[in-house]
């Protein structure tokens, strides 16, 4: 893994580190090979008295051969992020909370349903710039944007996604750890985007349980 | 018209003054010089904007060395402020995309080398080439006055995703933004009037024996540009237009609260967009393609592949828009199909790169400056592409979208590539242009030293985007999982600063050698296509009889000949069939 990647602690990020660490095998060797022939060329084809270029105008199977190749790694690629990328954002699986996230210039407006596990009802809890939830459970957002576009990002988790206004989308996770880590918006949204920082509680199952009850005790 | 009508209509305005040889000149020559000068100066503007961009993130919220005279609100004791530094970056991508590379590219070289390279006289339409270089710097100076404006220019992003940039109240850029929408539509239309002038041009004007598969491919790269631009800039035109419509007139097509749908920006300015990332780099493999051949002494290996892969691109270009909108909420499902296209649209960058290494391969190679630049082209293209592949993959872009990593991309293939070509093209094509040579020394410093601070500059990016390194944030600082990386984006801005002093390099040479430099020969790189057989430099209607051509362009290293060139408009048969 490269040293400069955040720690992962959701359940789809090793997946996606994964597929960055074979795409970054796959172009390390290509990068090596293609300036290393570049460099050896220049070397050993540098012109020298007495010595004539060769006169070819190409090679048919060369061609067919370096059209093949690639076009057979790449659709290898594209088949092995299919998978993942259907199970981070096709489907949402099966959640044990549900959070609503508004994005507004310049903070991110986290809502709860409360005990009756319903939005838009009186015990519907809005915390600004503070995602509580639980570790090893499955936590569904669903996201929308009061004026322009931002966007939700937790590096830790692996998790990116737009918020649009007039248009809910739906996304998931579920961390692996607890601790506290960072929300940054990485959609240009305005003077404020940057800063524009929310923070990700992660609690232990007991600990969210107090949690929740401190927040809905009156 | 025929040949002699031709002539005779050139004949005719072939006396001017200064008016119309300097400025209202409907020559190719000099308009592509025109567009040369107006495009350096804009790099100039374009650079020192980026300089303070990166002097911002290394250094935030600390004066400007030199810029405590600059009035409030632009800066403040030299302090950049967040809504100014939103529109250093908005303003510098817009500058360096729309009036830099495009204009050098397409404006000058695709003027300057048409006529010459394929064997007429000039362009199919004077007057019209004329004009399309004077609203183009119209066009240049509403988008330089958009920052003397209430409000300053635009500072949406140069993509200016609605609703950011279609209201005002969400970013407090007015007229600016107005500006910037009326700059680039205007600037569209002096596009289109060259890629009319370049197509018809191409199609109508080969001299005898310039079949279009004895087209150098440096014109073949050109003429599928102006196609792509004929066909891309009436739909982003419109979509400007929509933009502008919400902004000033109370429509709704990107405003949601009054049922307009954002991401249908996003589509429509994608579906430009994408076309125009090949825009800006096929001229340039065009131009590394005539460059690298020349001084390999080689034929360029798999010509016809060559030409192939570059209509392949322009086709498959319009298919793979959606791999810019892969976590914009676009149905999942599509990014599927995006990730296909794109990884397929890889392909004939790959078969390009194998041929240039192809054409290097047995060659007798000489390293002069524009060879340098070609080269570096190549090397650092293949950067540029390789990290494209991280993007393609949807499950890895969650990740990287929207960091550093793909400004560290954007960079390797648009400074990287287009702009080492663009360097290449000067030094190369100077001598037939101004009649001079440029000066080999200083060509050589200016080389090395661009091509360290480049990669000093741009290389980082990819850590720390894989850091995590959101792009255009104001202050890396406000994360406390950027700290770490802060070291990085000190020595990115001190590559930046080197990058850009030796650019003074170029400069000098460049306007130093227009003047002072050695006389040029007529042919000064031994090289076989039609542009060399004029006079240097060429007079008004190019050649003193128009040539006729015998072979493909590439024909090098001939065996049983004695010199190791054979111009195409050099008269004889037998060799000379490329495939």
């Amino acid at each position: 893994m490269l040293p400069w990647l955040p720690e992962n602690i959701s359940t789809y990020g090793g997946e996606i580190d994964s597929l960055f660490m074979l795409i970054f095998w796959i172009t390390t060797i290509v990068f090596v090979a293609v300036q290393g022939a570049l460099i050896w060329f220049l070397f050993k084809y540098r012109a020298q008295p007495g010595r004539r270029a060769t006169y070819s105008h190409g090679n048919n199977t060369l061609e067919i051969a370096w059209t093949i190749a690639p076009s057979i790694i790449l659709v290898v690629l594209a088949l092995l992020s299919r998978a993942t990328w259907d199970e981070i954002k096709a489907e949402i699986p099966p959640h044990d909370v549900t959070v609503r996230v508004y994005a507004k210039q310049f903070n991110w407006d986290f809502i709860y349903p409360g005990p009756d596990g319903a939005f838009d009802t009186a015990d519907d809890k809005t915390i600004e710039n503070e995602l509580t939830v639980p570790v090893n459970k499955v936590v569904k957002l669903e996201m929308l944007s009061r004026d322009v576009i931002h966007s939700l990002f937790v590096p830790v988790l692996r998790f990116k996604q737009d918020t649009m206004p007039g248009r809910q989308i739906d996304g998931w996770f579920e961390a692996t750890k607890t601790g506290e880590y960072e929300i940054p918006c990485a959609e240009l949204c305005g003077f404020g985007h940057s800063g524009m920082l929310g923070h990700l509680k992660v609690l232990s199952d007991q600990d969210y349980a107090t949690w929740v009850g401190e927040q809905w005790s009156n | 018209m025929s040949e002699a009508a031709v002539a005779h209509g050139h004949d005719e305005h072939h006396q001017g003054g200064f008016v119309s040889t300097y400025l209202f000149s409907m020559d190719h020559k000099m308009i592509g010089k025109q567009f040369l000068l107006m495009s350096l100066f804009m790099m100039i503007i374009g650079g020192l904007l980026a300089l303070m961009v990166r002097w911002q993130l290394a250094y935030p919220e600390q004066p400007v060395p030199g810029l405590g005279w600059v009035p409030e609100p632009y800066l403040y004791e030299g302090i950049i402020p967040p809504e100014t530094y939103n529109m250093l970056f908005t303003m510098h991508a817009t500058i360096m995309i729309f009036f830099v590379v495009i204009p050098i590219l397409v404006g000058a070289f695709g003027n300057f080398l048409i006529p010459l390279m394929i064997g007429t006289r000039d362009m199919a339409f004077p007057v019209l080439n004329m004009l399309s270089f004077w609203i183009a710097a119209f066009a240049g100076v509403l988008m330089i006055s958009s920052f003397f404006v209430e409000g300053g220019a635009a500072a949406g992003g140069w993509t200016a995703y609605a609703p950011l940039s279609a209201a005002e109240v969400y970013t407090g850029v007015g007229l600016g933004q107005d500006l910037w929408i009326v700059s680039l539509v205007v600037l569209g239309i002096s596009s289109m009037m060259g890629s009319i002038n370049y197509i018809t041009t191409v199609i109508n004007m080969r001299a005898p024996g310039m079949t279009m598969f004895r087209m150098p491919l440096v014109i073949w790269s050109l003429f599928i540009t102006a196609t792509l631009l004929l066909l891309a800039l009436p739909e982003l035109t419109a979509a400007m237009a929509m933009l502008l419509f919400d902004r000033r007139f109370g429509t709704s097509f990107f405003l949601p609260e009054t049922g307009g749908e954002p991401i249908l920006w996003q589509h429509l300015f994608w579906f430009f967009g994408h076309p125009e990332v090949y825009i800006l780099i096929l001229p340039a493999m065009g131009v590394a393609s005539e460059i690298l051949a020349v001084f390999a002494r080689k034929p360029i290996f798999g010509y016809r592949a060559m030409a192939v892969a570059m209509i392949a691109i322009a086709f498959l270009g319009w298919v793979v828009w959606g791999h810019h909108m892969f976590q914009s909420g676009m149905n999942p499902t599509m990014g599927m199909a995006f990730m296909t296209t794109t990884m397929v649209i890889a392909v004939p960058s790959a078969i390009k790169t194998f041929n240039w290494l192809g054409t290097l391969w047995g060659g007798s190679i000489t390293f002069q400056t524009p060879m340098l630049h070609a080269l570096a082209f190549v090397s650092m293209f293949v950067i540029g592409g390789l990290s494209g592949i991280y993007m393609a993959a949807t499950p890895v872009d969650i990740f990287i979208h929207d960091t550093y990593f793909i400004v560290g991309h954007i960079h390797y293939v648009v400074f990287g590539g287009s702009v080492f070509a663009i360097f290449g093209a000067v030094s190369y094509w100077f001598p037939k242009m101004y009649g001079r040579m440029m000066n080999e020394a200083l060509g050589k410093i200016h080389f090395f030293g661009t091509l360290v601070f480049f990669n000093l500059t741009f290389f980082p990016m990819h850590i720390i985007g894989v850091g995590g390194h959101m792009r255009r944030i104001y202050n890396p600082l406000q994360y406390e999982f950027l700290q770490p990386l802060q070291h990085w984006n000190e020595i990115m801005t001190i590559g930046a600063i080197g990058l850009g002093l030796f650019q003074i390099v170029f400069a000098v040479n460049f306007f130093w050698s227009m003047f002072a430099g050695a006389k040029a020969p007529q042919n000064p790189w031994n090289a076989n296509t039609l542009e060399w057989e004029a006079p240097t430099p060429p007079p008004h209607g190019n050649f003193i009889e128009i040539p006729t051509v015998y072979r493909g362009p590439y024909e090098y290293s001939v065996p049983g000949m004695k010199e190791d060139w054979l111009p195409q408009a050099q008269p004889g048969t037998g060799v000379g069939v490329a495939h």
